[in-house]
Order: C-alpha cells, then sequence, then structure tokens
C-alpha cells in the first residue's frame, strides 16, 4: 500500500471522520488518496482556519481533531493553530506535507523546518523517514495527543514517502517507554487533602479547563455539593460545573465577578481542579488566596508550583482524583460552611454583574443576554478574543461542558469563526454562535467562503465598535486615551458577506435587538450579523495589570 | 546553584534539539550539556550543569524535562552520591610547558601531554570539582592560547 494510502487507512482506523486542510504540492499523492476515502474533506480557505476548525472540532466533541496543508507556507500557517491547541490542552493532530527526503535541508521550493518551528508550540511531533514507521507513527500521535494533558501533536510527511510502498499493519495498541501519564491520585495525598477539606470552613473550588477534558465535571458538581464548597470556573473551566447552579461564582481573575474574586482572596482552602493558575486568573501572585491552604489537582506535574505556592498537590486525572476524594470522603467530618455560603450570597446580591442600558446606541451585554434567553442557555457559545470574549464569559451562563469555546491562553484573535465551523460540523444539530469583535472577524473573514460553499450554519455576531476594543479600553485607562492604532475603519460587513453569499444583517437599534437574533437563530444557513454597539463601552469589572484580584475597577452596582 | 543532572534519553532525532530548545524556551541557564549513547544503543545519556536559582526553578527544570515524549528518565545528582569528569585540553607553547607550575602539574599526573610537536603543545586533564579549580587556577598564571571542555560527565554511585 502507498505511503498516502497508509495515513488516510490510519486515520479511519482512529475513527476520524473530518479533515480540515488545504493542499499543495508536497500533499498531492496525500489529497489523491484522500480523493476516494470515506472522510469528509473540508476546504478552507487559509490553513489557519483549518487548524482552527480541527480545534473547534476538538473542544466541541472531545474527539481529536485533524488538519492538514502542504509544506513551507501552509505548514507555517498552521502555526498559531497549533500553539493556540497548545496552550488550552486541545487534542489535535497536525499533517504537514514535507519536500522529499533526499532535498530536506537544501532550501528546496516550499520547504519549512516545520519539526524545528513547532517544537515548542507542540506536544510532540515525528518527522516520518521510513514508510515502515508511518502506521506506529500515527498511532503514536493520536495516542499522545489524547492522553496525559492532551495537545497538538505534528506529523511531518515528506512527499516521497507518500508514495512508497509499504504493508499496511495498524499497531494494534502504544507502548512508549519513556510517556507514562500518571491518571490515578496518590493515596496519602488524597488523604492529605482530606484532612484540609475537614478542617476549612471556608472552602473554595476553583474549575479549570481539565475538568472539562476529564470529563469531570458529573463528579465536581458532586463534590462541590457535598462539602457545600462555591465553584469559580476559569474562562477555559466554563460550563464545567453548571454556571446557574446556586454554588457557582462565575469566573475569577482580571474580569471576574466581584463575588469569586472576594471569595479567593477570603478563602481558608482553595481547591483547584484542572486549572494551572495563570497570570490573567491569579493577579498579583503574593496578594492571591492569602488566607487559603492550596490543593492542586492536575495531570500536568510542571503546572504544579509552577505559579502559586502549593500544600497538598495531586498529580493525576481530574476525574479519577475527584472519585477517590468522594470514595473516602467522610461527610460527617464535614465542618459548618454555612456562614461563609450566606457571606457569598451577600457578595453576590451587592455586586453582580452589571452594566447600564441607554435605550438608544446597543450594548453588547444585552446582546448576550437576549441571546442567552432566546437559546435558552443552549447554544455552543464561541469567541474571538478581547471584549467580545470578556463579554461572552459575563453574560451567557454555561451549564454544560464544551459549550463554551474560547483561545484562552493564547489569546488569538481571529479563532472564533473557523472555531465555530469545526464545532457546527461536530454539532450539526446545535445553534453555534461566534461572538465576534470587529477587529478579530477581520483575521479568518475568508472563511465565508467556506461556510458558504458547504453551507455551515454558524452564526456570526459582530459587536461592532469600530475599535481593537480591549486595546482601546487599556489605552483610555493606562494611556489617557491615546488611542494608538486602535481605530478601524471597517468594510460594509452586510455587504462583504453578501458578497461571499452569506445572509447578513445590521442592528444598530436597541429596539431591534430581540427580534435580529431571533431571526439569526432561526435561519437555518450561515448569517453574519453586524451588531453596532455603544464604541466605548468597557468590560468590567477589571483587575488592572499586576493587581491584586480583590482590587477592582469599575462594575460595582 | 548549579546542579548535575542526569537526562536518559531515546536515542532519536532531534531530542538534543528537543532538550536544547526546553532551557532557550523556557530561561534556563545550561553550564555543560554532555551526550552519549549509553550500554543500550537505544539510550542516550545526557549530563547537564545548570544553573537554578532556586528550589522551585530547578523542579520545574526537572519536570519539564521530563513532560518531553522523549525522556525517559530525569535524575537529580544533587543529592545522590555520584562521580563526575571533565576532560580540558589546553595549548599552550612549548616554552610555557617548561614553567614550574606546569611541569609540577604534569609530574604529579594531573595533566598529561598528548600532543608535542612544532611551537605548540597540547595536555590534557580530567578533572573533578575540585582538581578542575586548581587546574584552572594553576592553568591562568601562564599564557593559554586555546582551551577546549568537554563538560561534564557523571555517573551514579
Amino acid at each position: 500500500m502507498k505511503g498516502a494510502k497508509i495515513l488516510i487507512e490510519s486515520l479511519l482506523k482512529e475513527n476520524v471522520e473530518v479533515i480540515f486542510g488545504y493542499p499543495g504540492g508536497a500533499v498531492l499523492p496525500l489529497f489523491d488518496a484522500l480523493y476516494d476515502a470515506p472522510l469528509k474533506f473540508i476546504l478552507t480557505r487559509h490553513e489557519q482556519a483549518a487548524a482552527h476548525a480541527a480545534d473547534g472540532f476538538a473542544r466541541s466533541s472531545g474527539k481529536v481533531g485533524v488538519c492538514l496543508a502542504t509544506s513551507g507556507p501552509g505548514a507555517t500557517n498552521l502555526v498559531t493553530g497549533i500553539a493556540t491547541a497548545h496552550m488550552d490542552s486541545i487534542p489535535m493532530v497536525a499533517i504537514t506535507g514535507q519536500v522529499k527526503t533526499s532535498l530536506i535541508g537544501n532550501d528546496a521550493f516550499q520547504e519549512a523546518d516545520v519539526i524545528g518551528v513547532t517544537r515548542s508550540i507542540s506536544k510532540h511531533n515525528y518527522l516520518v523517514k521510513d514508510i515502515n514507521d508511518l502506521a506506529r507513527v500515527v498511532k503514536e500521535a493520536f495516542y499522545i495527543a489524547r492522553t496525559g494533558r492532551p495537545g497538538p501533536v505534528v506529523i511531518d510527511f515528506p512527499v516521497d514517502i507518500q508514495m512508497q510502498e509499504a504493508d499496511f499493519n495498524y499497531p494494534p495498541d502504544v507502548s512508549i517507554r519513556s510517556y507514562k501519564p500518571t491518571y490515578f491520585g496518590h493515596p496519602g495525598q488524597i488523604k492529605k487533602a482530606l484532612q484540609l477539606i475537614y478542617r476549612s470552613r471556608k472552602p473554595v473550588i476553583i474549575s479549570g479547563g481539565g475538568v472539562i477534558l476529564a470529563q469531570a465535571s458529573p463528579s465536581l458538581l458532586k463534590l462541590a455539593e457535598k462539602i457545600h464548597a462555591p465553584v469559580t470556573s476559569t474562562l477555559m473551566g466554563l460550563g464545567g460545573f453548571p454556571g446557574t447552579h446556586e454554588l457557582a461564582l462565575g469566573m475569577p481573575g482580571m474580569h471576574g465577578t466581584v463575588y469569586a474574586n472576594m471569595a479567593i482572596t477570603e478563602c481558608d482552602l482553595l481547591i483547584s481542579v484542572g486549572c494551572r493558575f495563570d497570570d490573567r486568573v491569579t493577579g498579583k501572585v503574593s496578594a492571591f488566596a492569602p488566607e487559603a491552604k492550596i490543593i492542586h489537582i492536575d495531570i500536568d506535574p510542571t503546572s504544579i508550583s509552577k505559579n502559586v505556592r502549593v500544600d497538598v498537590p495531586i498529580v493525576g486525572d481530574a476525574k479519577n482524583i475527584i472519585g477517590q476524594l468522594l470514595e473516602e470522603l467522610n461527610t460527617s467530618k464535614l465542618p459548618d460552611t454555612a456562614g461563609w455560603n450566606e457571606k457569598i450570597k451577600e457578595w453576590k446580591k451587592k455586586y453582580p454583574l452589571v452594566y447600564k442600558k441607554t435605550g438608544r446606541r446597543i450594548k453588547p451585554q444585552y446582546v448576550l443576554e437576549e441571546l442567552y434567553k432566546q437559546t435558552k442557555g443552549k447554544a455552543i457559545i464561541v469567541t474571538e478574543v478581547g471584549q467580545n470574549q470578556m463579554w461572552a464569559s459575563q453574560f451567557y451562563k454555561y451549564d454544560y461542558p464544551r459549550q463554551f469555546i474560547s483561545s484562552g491562553g493564547l489569546g488569538t484573535m481571529g479563532y472564533g469563526f473557523p472555531a465555530a465551523i469545526g464545532a457546527k460540523i461536530a454539532n450539526p444539530e446545535k445553534t453555534v454562535v461566534d461572538i465576534a469583535g470587529d477587529g478579530s472577524i477581520q483575521m479568518n473573514i475568508q472563511e465565508l467562503a467556506t461556510v458558504a460553499a458547504y453551507d455551515i450554519g454558524v452564526k456570526i455576531i459582530i459587536l461592532d465598535n469600530g475599535y481593537l476594543g480591549m486595546v482601546r479600553q487599556w489605552q483610555e485607562l493606562f494611556y489617557n486615551h491615546r488611542y494608538s492604532g486602535t481605530t478601524l475603519k471597517n468594510p460594509d460587513f452586510v455587504k462583504v458577506a453578501a458578497g461571499y453569499g452569506v445572509k447578513g444583517k445590521r442592528v444598530d437599534k436597541e429596539k431591534d435587538v430581540k427580534s435580529a437574533i431571533k431571526e439569526i437563530i432561526s435561519y437555518k444557513g450561515p448569517v453574519l450579523a453586524d451588531f453596532l454597539i455603544e464604541p466605548e463601552e468597557n468590560v468590567f469589572p477589571m483587575v488592572p495589570a499586576g493587581e491584586a484580584i480583590n482590587r477592582m475597577i469599575g462594575g460595582m452596582a | 546553584m548549579k546542579h548535575i543532572i542526569q537526562v536518559l534519553v531515546e536515542n532519536k532525532f532531534g531530542i538534543l534539539a528537543r532538550v536544547a530548545s526546553l532551557f532557550s524556551a523556557r530561561g534556563y541557564n545550561i553550564d555543560s550539556l554532555n551526550v552519549g549513547e549509553t550500554q543500550d544503543a537505544t539510550i542516550s545519556a545526557m549530563t547537564i550543569v545548570v544553573d537554578a536559582p532556586d528550589e522551585r526553578i530547578l523542579e520545574q527544570i526537572k519536570k519539564q524535562l521530563n513532560k518531553l515524549i522523549d525522556v525517559i528518565e530525569v535524575v537529580d545528582f544533587t543529592r545522590r552520591e555520584h562521580i563526575e569528569r571533565e576532560l580540558i585540553f589546553v595549548k599552550i607553547s612549548r616554552e610555557a610547558k617548561e614553567e614550574g607550575v606546569i611541569s609540577k602539574l604534569i609530574k604529579d599526573n594531573k595533566l598529561s601531554v598528548v600532543a608535542n610537536g612544532g611551537s605548540d603543545c597540547i595536555l590534557l586533564a580530567c578533572v573533578d570539582r575540585q582538581s578542575e579549580e586548581e587546574i584552572l587556577r594553576e592553568l591562568k598564571k601562564i599564557g593559554i592560547k586555546e582551551l577546549v571542555r568537554t563538560g561534564k560527565a557523571a555517573i551514579r554511585k
């Protein structure tokens, strides 16, 4: 069997259903093999979008996303997408063509050192130099991508190897002696953690993306309810714990809720599950959870004691460890946390997320609230990066894992639209909405051609303020209103959509928001809706960079 | 503080680059790095001398190394009994060789002459942590033309 065919057969063995990609010279044999393979191929209009779409597919389904590009520029265009997936621990396999092995290192046409370029932004990468390694490499790549702390794996596949012949034997299992993730918590650490839980009168759980990746949501809910601990979900963790639950605190950190940040600052025990204490979460580290003992549950040992000091680290899979804790938990030993929960209730009442409607200009928060209402909280919300992302995290409540999809770690503008394409393909029956800014949407706007060609019913809501809003907000607050490089002269987005054959809509009055959203979500195909919002609306509350997280500005009613 | 870390890795193409780029990407300093095949041809042993400002960073370095897929084992020699050695080549002029400090080191078997033709000669020292300091101190007293070091290799006792 030819190498190209071996790759396709291997993907089928891994139950791959869809590949996002773009052809080119160094993947011609692969595309030829793809032509009559029982695999869906989605041709994006830029390789970066293929990587983000594979990522959105993975985040919304829990399966490994697959993208494919040619050598050189095709591969380098994937880089931002691979780095995005890497920062957020998303399982993905990126396949790149490479010039033929005899030319590698010769600065051949469309050659780039993809292994070198992707080394620090992927979980692992492979250059296939021998056709006999190919099936094993694919098997290992999928295994590495989805196990342990998930992440993207790159397979660089020279064009001559794609044409070589070999027997196809897909290995039944994987054994990598140097890669053995820890899945169960150390029993001694579980006991120590329980002792801290028994002593805590003011516990808080911080739930990160790891909860979603490990499918630990039901266990986490059980734990929180048993120990009566309020739960704050990081941006990556939104939906991991039901956002409408009475124990839910919303998001912590820079644009988190006041009550989440107050709770972290005053708690005596912080149980972190699958959260790596990003600087956007902690603010000033020395003032982060100053009163608390910290239990840190994470599958990646490097996450532990990297940013914050930890009292009881537990390395392993979040679902297993919570299971271990629940198994040994003696509820009769739990102290009374009623006073603490009462205090939190008061904070919630006193400091809700707020904004002021004007009756004229559209407030972005109102758009999100209305979208939440009309989709009954059940849509998959994908975001770009910046103010749109923060409003989407604050004013839509996420009750289900894999419902909120956003580039958290890398903060990649242009991520949302292609990721929404991937999410819609994985969830054709669900409403998928990309919450965009007028800046971000233009970073991958060419994908309107993709949604038009395949009739992918993604809804784009542009919160259009004519600025690169988040940067403008910082310039307003910290750079004396000097709006340097942040003013946008935009195209007519409705006409742009029309040019691509996509339904477009402009909404510029508050009173039209309700009906517009109804129209957008009931329309079958793709829609781009341009909501002209209050230009200088800010995201509040806000913790200024480097400040303690209880030193918030704005947004206090 | 300097620490010696042994890293056992898959003897595969690109592994040195993975280790080296981990250090540079995360801003850790390598003092020396020495690598070679072990008794098992599929495994290489790296001896890395790192300069870690504190325990936390040392821990991170070890954990980050372990996280690399092709790394089999990471052993910190800081608190383990081990033997360490390094080879130092020195090129000096023939005249310098005759100076007292050098001839004494040669006589004491701390330096050996490995090439002795033309106007220069090449000396070799096999040093451990103590003798390294002594030899370098003595050598600085004469004019060295070239100095080449292998970096430390270390083995568990």
